[in-house]
């Protein structure tokens, strides 16, 4: 997570908090309600039945990425528990579950295994002291003279269940101090273990935001500003009104809401529904023009964000020079599950029910829309049905949205979007230009790099006026520090489309841009792309361990299938390192991507199928990006509505996918994310091995691009015009 | 209207453009099936048909009146459908949102491929979306439940 996000996350709740509780039992009556009847509430995160059935309380939202499973690893090792009697929900929104890093309560930036392995671990174990102490107490014997296994506390011949104990236990003060296992001991930790949540995800019982249902409740949907910024100037309610099933028809700040006895009626009520709008300059926006302008603000320098030696004069001084403009477009997220959130307000309470990234943000924006504190707030936080950023609202749109149509409609209201809401409502990936210039020696060896980035800003840019986000990627580009003069400069200009952290943020178009271009210089350089990078990677054995497991794995360097090519690309960020080798031919007038080797050293892989999953989804994720993703917009309009129009991957064209795990225990990193980056590159330098073409521009399109000067050879490289 | 769903016959009363979806999702409270897209673009709402997978976004209640509907939670009891047991051994679900409709599309094309080819799975499963992209885990699940069903026989 970028220091931007995580700012974000730190003053949303009001500042930052820098020391944490665990293991505290709980209090107040939020805490008590998320106590099952008859169980004890050991801590915040535990409560444990008279049957043995712990119950872990998830502080993190579980949106496909394992984290629920991830999370009651953690705790169940250091418990001892029996992992067949644990179980998950996800935690209330309360300070008590404050990521154990950030200080407020969300979920992004792939860090919740990083942030909450030392604070989840101790958990578990404070918890088991106190079962000890209890077993102890009840005993009379020393508590060193206790073991534990599988959900029992152990003396002699002698055991006891954590259940019968539960009750006791939950009546002690937590240990000051606890020691936690040595690696060597662990049995849960870095074994692979099946998803808690699969049960209820395979028989439909799961239940989304989408899902819930609350007695009295109303359905709206709102008809939305049709360019942004737009604002309403009259609208006219009758013939909405004259819906069956359509109740009200009410005026939130982000449009107009039809609410109704269910969603049929308001869909049908909202395209009733007449609504004369003042557009504003939003109606100008024209996303080809904007990469026009873009691509010519890339000729000139932004502002400094890291530097070494005199580029320019390198530059200038350089027996060959490369220059390319790579640029990627506005993307949508569309997650599975359309956004939603349904809100009870009742006096000075109120009560929230949806699939959230950021809890703490969702729950100090609507208690300022409401006039209420924070814990007078109840957020439920449901199953995420997808999200790859879009319910990490900055502003808490979504959510703030449904309070407010619950408020206005004085009644209690599940606002629900449409895929058409979801592809057309904006916070989109942004658009983004990267100019790279580069000089070779004779060798071919790259003596200057100068990378001109253009992008609006997802958070607003820091003291040194960089938006952190927009150069995920750049600042940790492991190749810079091998390259004697190198300038990367930003712009950051306000655009008025409003964006947001897309999986994988500013890597999904850094990594594009640097690794394609890296294999420009290779081909420039007549140098295999995977030795060309091992030189500049000299000395960084993370990298290095990555690239030599991906050649190995990928079968880099032997001839590839007939008709096909193979392209290889390698990417860091959310301290995680990891390379792809995607090979692909061209069938017809479709590109087509038949296997991808995936390798990642994510440091300690907690749980590495988990990992595995992640990088097939990111990968899947990153592909629908290069080959078909793109918002446009003319006359303001967003020309993309469905499934249609915004194609993403579906199954016959999904590759095949193997992952490897670098056996590491270097610096722990995520895994959420970091799969989608290298895949587009990837591809694109495996197009380049196979047609000569160079496509610079995503999503690929086989009739842009570079002319090819002389027949490729499939899996090698070639000089570039 | 009268409709069967999950053998039972239910009483609804809708409008008469009311696609079946959200007969099942607001009117009945079976909520398993999901809304992606409105548009049988995405497979989130997929349901049977007198044994055959529909999209519940593009069909009324009165087009299935008459007729066997079946929503995930009637699949099986319990999750022990074949479909639902090889899910969960091979791990597939992330977010699980497009999954009810994943494993009705692929029930129903066992019910008439009891051994599909990977053409055949591709082509069936064509129609229905997973932003997660776990295409090759359903894949390999959907072999999986073919096996299950099979020892059953």
């Amino acid at each position: 997570m970028s220091l931007s996000r995580r700012a974000f996350l730190g003053t949303a709740a009001g500042g930052l908090v820098l020391g944490f509780s665990f293991g505290l039992p709980l209090r107040g009556r939020q805490v008590a309600e998320a106590a099952g009847g008859g169980a004890a509430v050991i801590n915040a995160f535990l409560r444990i039945a008279p049957d043995g059935t712990m119950t872990i309380l998830c502080n993190h939202s579980e949106m496909g990425q394992g984290v629920w499973t991830m999370v009651a690893m953690l705790i169940a090792e250091e418990l001892d528990a029996d992992w067949s009697a644990v179980r998950v929900e996800h935690a209330p929104a309360a300070a008590a579950y404050a990521d154990g890093v950030w200080g407020t309560q969300g979920t992004g930036g792939s860090f919740s295994t990083v942030n909450e392995f030392d604070r989840l671990r101790r958990v578990g174990a404070t918890a088991r002291a106190m079962l000890v102490e209890a077993a102890a107490r009840k005993w009379k014997v020393a508590v060193e003279q206790l073991r534990t296994r599988d959900g029992f506390v152990v003396h002699g011949e002698v055991r006891i269940s954590y259940g019968a104990l539960a009750a006791a236990a939950a009546r002690l003060a937590p240990p000051a101090h606890v020691t936690l296992k040595d690696s060597r001991h662990w049995k849960i930790i870095g074994t692979s273990r099946r998803r808690l949540d699969s049960p209820e995800k395979v028989t439909g019982r799961a239940i989304f935001g989408a899902d819930v249902r609350v007695p009295g409740m109303l359905t709206a949907v709102v008809a939305r500003a049709p360019v942004f910024g737009a604002r309403v100037k009259s609208f006219r309610a009758d013939p909405a009104l004259k819906i069956p099933g359509v109740r009200k028809v009410v005026q939130v700040p982000t449009g107009v809401a039809v609410v109704a006895d269910h969603f049929w009626a308001a869909h049908n009520g909202r395209e009733a529904l007449q609504v004369d709008w003042d557009l504003g300059p939003g109606a100008a926006l024209d996303t080809d023009r904007l990469a026009a302008d873009f691509r010519e603000r890339s000729a000139r320098p932004g502002r400094l964000v890291v530097a070494h030696g005199d580029a320019a004069a390198a530059l200038s001084r350089a027996p060959r020079k490369l220059e390319a403009i790579y640029e990627v477009p506005y993307l949508a997220h569309a997650p599975m599950e359309p956004l939603n959130a349904t809100v009870r307000i009742r006096g000075r309470r109120a009560e929230i029910w949806t699939g959230t990234q950021s809890q703490s943000a969702d729950q100090a924006a609507a208690s300022k829309i409401l006039g209420l504190r924070p814990d007078q707030v109840v957020l439920h936080t449901t199953f995420l049905g997808g999200s790859f950023g879009r319910r990490a609202s900055a502003n808490a749109d979504f959510v703030s949205e449904a309070v407010e149509v619950a408020r206005a409609s004085g009644a209690t209201v599940k606002t629900m979007w449409t895929r058409e809401d979801d592809i057309r409502g904006g916070w989109y990936r942004p658009l983004f230009v990267h100019r790279l210039e580069a000089g070779l020696d004779a060798a071919g060896a790259p003596l200057a790099w100068r990378q001109t980035i253009v992008g609006q800003p997802t958070t607003p840019p820091g003291k040194n006026g960089i938006d952190e986000d927009s150069v995920h990627g750049v600042t940790n580009c492991p190749y810079l520090a091998a390259i004697p003069a190198h300038r990367v400069t930003l712009h950051s200009p306000s655009v008025g489309v409003p964006v947001l952290w897309w999986r994988s943020v500013g890597s999904t178009h850094s990594a594009f841009a640097i690794e394609s271009f890296l294999d420009e210089l290779a081909a420039a350089a007549r140098i295999d792309p995977a030795e060309y990078r091992r030189r500049l990677l000299a000395g960084l054995t993370r990298h290095l361990r990555v690239l030599d497991t991906l050649v190995e794995k990928s079968g880099w360097g032997r001839r590839p299938p007939q008709g096909t090519a193979r392209g290889l690309a390698i990417h860091s960020w959310f301290d995680s390192t990891v390379g792809q080798v995607a090979e692909v031919s061209i069938e017809g007038t479709r590109i087509k991507v038949h296997r991808v080797t995936c390798v990642i050293d994510c440091g300690l892989a907690v749980n590495p199928d988990g990992v595995a999953a992640q990088m097939q989804s990111g990968i899947i994720y990153g592909l629908s990006a290069a080959l078909y993703g793109k918002i446009n917009l003319k006359g303001g309009r967003v020309q993309e509505s469905n499934f249609d129009g915004y194609r993403v991957m579906r199954m016959a064209d999904a590759p095949r996918v193997e992952t490897f795990i670098v056996p590491s225990r270097d610096k722990m990193g995520g895994a959420g994310e970091p799969g989608t980056p290298p895949i587009a590159p990837a591809v694109a330098n495996a197009l380049f091995a196979l047609t000569g073409r160079r496509l610079r521009t995503l999503p690929f399109d086989l009739g842009a691009g570079t002319a090819p000067s002389r027949p490729p050879r499939a899996g090698a490289e070639r000089v570039k015009d | 209207m009268k409709l069967n769903v999950n053998g039972r016959d239910r009483a609804v009363e809708a409008p008469g453009d009311m696609p079946l979806l959200w007969v099942l999702r607001d009117l009945l409270g079976l909520t398993g099936t999901k809304y992606g897209c409105g548009e049988s673009l995405c497979g989130a709402c997929t349901v049977h048909v007198d044994g055959k997978a529909v999209r519940s976004c593009s069909v009324t209640a009165a087009d299935v009146a008459g007729k066997r509907v079946t929503t995930i939670e009637g699949l099986s009891r319990g999750g022990r459908h074949p479909v639902q047991r090889a899910w969960a051994e091979v791990d597939v679900v992330q977010c699980g949102y497009c999954q009810s409709g994943q494993i009705m599309a692929a029930a129903a094309l066992l019910a008439e491929r009891p051994r599909p080819s990977e053409a055949e799975i591709d082509t069936a499963m064509k129609g229905n979306i997973c932003r997660c992209g776990t295409y090759e885990r359903i894949r390999a699940a959907i072999v999986r439940a073919a096996e299950l069903a099979g020892g059953r026989r």
